[in-house]
């Protein structure tokens, strides 16, 4: 079996939403260097809801067909919706990901609830914090 | 689409030679060489022709090659002797370096649980260990010196002969994992100072799952295999003839072209590494002047090693990395850190290790499609962005 689905080949080869909004509403980064995966997104919004996404990413193979699908995923949804997304969706949406690059997926739902908690921040929306990954305190690469 | 192989340091394609070497011992020559009938001993006859032929590249005799299932086989049952023999004198320290391949560190690593002490010493910024380094760690009851002919990752070759002069001085022995080595440089163990080296029939066009043991007459072997007295009586299990005779015939046919082989080789390379530096922030990683004639591994600063696969594969051309992504661990090679890449710049590294088929034309293709790829990652690279916006600091100066 190949290590990756072809859905995630597909999102590999031709990722959806690359780029950088200029005067985003929102702004979202998870991930460092040092593990091998960065992930970054800009999100225009109104009304709350998100009308336009772009991503940025360094990193594996999976990493970057999971920012895409992602991506897609919130693409003109709802602000509630987008922040119900789990990295579970994301898997499931590519057909599957190797046991080691689960990972990647779950940097996808956080690079989310990063962008949004920022959105919350600029425009001093109320927002539970506990539904927010803490990722200062993240220690999944153990570095 | 055409494909280039270009990962000859993971594997090899098998050369017609060896093949055709190996195909008689399937149904014609295919008796035990353990067996007294005619079969068997035909069987016998060419296993010990096979043994000939393969001391013969290297400059030792038949009776001091020992017959394994490859280079980790070889390099385990190396250490493992030296160990078993120095504990009997109440030796029990090891000298190694920290760029050697996992069949080192880890078996290192047992010992060390067994009491061993292991010193591993640290490399040069191009990977390499000096002759002095190696002199400095000797103690009085180091009882083994292994040090790597050639690391299979970045291509630096070690001064071989000087470090064994200086354990033949101190009278310790001295192994060396040649398995990147053997059939693409020129060895004489009795020349280099070495008493044991490692080898493996599939990183010189042989069959997978076979390769050699070197032990110099005189250096007590430990068994890793117990069972019957073959390969005598230091390797058990019936040997694996079609592949040991398509090892022969391909160190044979490796050594007899070695000059003209090199020559094609080490232009492929050169046009490589001239190509791929104009790449803006990318740094060769190993020595530019002791190298294995096939190997090429740079760094390029934003991106990650294994997306450069994909794409590259998608290309037509065949490499490898030292990213943790591509190793299934969270650290990138252990070699690239030794020479002191920091992890984010270890995480974007390509290695391109080409055989005598690949073409200065290949080589002008591949450095088009790793310029390309390269572009293409740092553009949707957030890590990029921020460098070239001056936000971070650039890690690769040039």
């Amino acid at each position: 079996m190949a290590l990756y689905s072809e859905k995630v080949m597909d999102h590999f080869r031709n990722p959806r939403n690359v780029g950088v909004i200029e005067n985003a509403d929102a702004v979202g980064e998870v991930g460092n260097a040092k593990c091998g995966d960065i992930m970054k997104i800009y999100l225009k919004i109104d009304n709350d809801v998100i009308t336009d996404v772009k991503f940025e990413t360094f990193g594996c193979g999976s990493a970057i067909a999971s920012a895409s699908m992602a991506t897609e995923l919130i693409k003109g949804k709802p602000l509630s919706e987008a922040l119900a997304l789990t990295n579970k969706a994301v898997v499931e949406a590519l057909d599957g990901l190797p046991a080691h690059k689960v990972h990647c997926s779950v940097l996808a739902e956080e690079v989310i609830k990063k962008a949004l908690q920022d959105y919350y921040e600029r425009n001093g929306i109320e927002y539970d914090r506990t539904q927010f990954p803490d990722c200062d305190s993240c220690e999944h690469c153990s570095i | 689409m055409k494909t280039i192989y270009a990962d000859n340091a993971a594997t090899t394609k098998m050369s017609k030679t060896a093949l055709e070497a190996m195909m008689p011992y399937f149904t014609e020559i295919y008796g035990n060489p353990s067996s007294l009938h005619t079969p068997g001993q035909e069987a016998a006859e060419a296993l010990w022709q096979a043994r000939e032929d393969i001391a013969a590249c290297i400059g030792a005799e038949a009776r001091e090659i020992t017959f394994t299932s490859g280079g980790s086989e070889a390099d385990n049952q190396a250490i493992i002797s030296a160990a078993r023999s120095g504990a009997r004198k109440n030796k029990k320290h090891i000298i190694s370096t920290a760029v050697e391949h996992h069949a080192v560190l880890h078996t290192l690593r047992r010992l060390e649980k067994e009491g061993f002490a292991v010193t591993l010493l640290d490399v040069q910024p191009d990977g390499s260990v000096t002759p002095e380094q190696v002199k400095a760690a000797i103690r009085p009851d180091t009882c083994l010196v292994t040090v790597m002919f050639a690391n299979n990752e970045i291509g630096t070759v070690n001064p071989i002969r000087e470090i064994g002069a200086v354990c033949r001085e101190a009278k310790v022995l001295f192994h060396t994992d040649a398995v990147q080595a053997v059939g693409h440089l020129p060895i004489n163990v009795g020349e280099m100072n070495i008493d044991m080296l490692s080898a493996s029939a599939h990183k010189f066009h042989g069959p997978k799952g076979t390769g050699f043991l070197y032990a110099k007459r005189g250096v007590v072997l430990t068994n890793v295999i117990d069972g019957g007295a073959q390969e005598r009586g230091k390797r058990a299990g019936t040997e694996n003839i079609p592949a040991i005779m398509g090892m022969a015939a391909a160190l044979k046919e490796a050594c007899a072209n070695m000059e003209e082989n090199t020559a094609k080789m080490i232009a492929v390379r050169d046009r490589l590494i001239a190509g791929l530096s104009e790449i803006p922030k990318s740094v060769l990683n190993g020595s530019r002047d002791h190298r294995l004639p096939g190997n090429v591994n740079f760094c390029f600063e934003g991106i990650e090693g294994e997306s450069i696969l994909l794409l590259l594969d998608d290309k037509g051309v065949c490499a490898s990395s030292g990213s943790a992504c591509t190793s299934g661990s969270l650290d990138p090679s252990h070699v690239l850190l030794a020479i002191g890449r920091p992890h984010e710049i270890a995480h974007g590294s390509l290695r391109l290790s080409v055989d005598e088929s690949v073409t200065l034309e290949d080589a002008d293709y591949i450095i088009n499609a790793v310029k390309q790829t390269v572009e293409y990652l740092r553009n949707m690279s957030p890590v990029w962005r921020d460098l070239i916006s001056g936000k971070k600091e650039f890690t690769i100066k040039d």
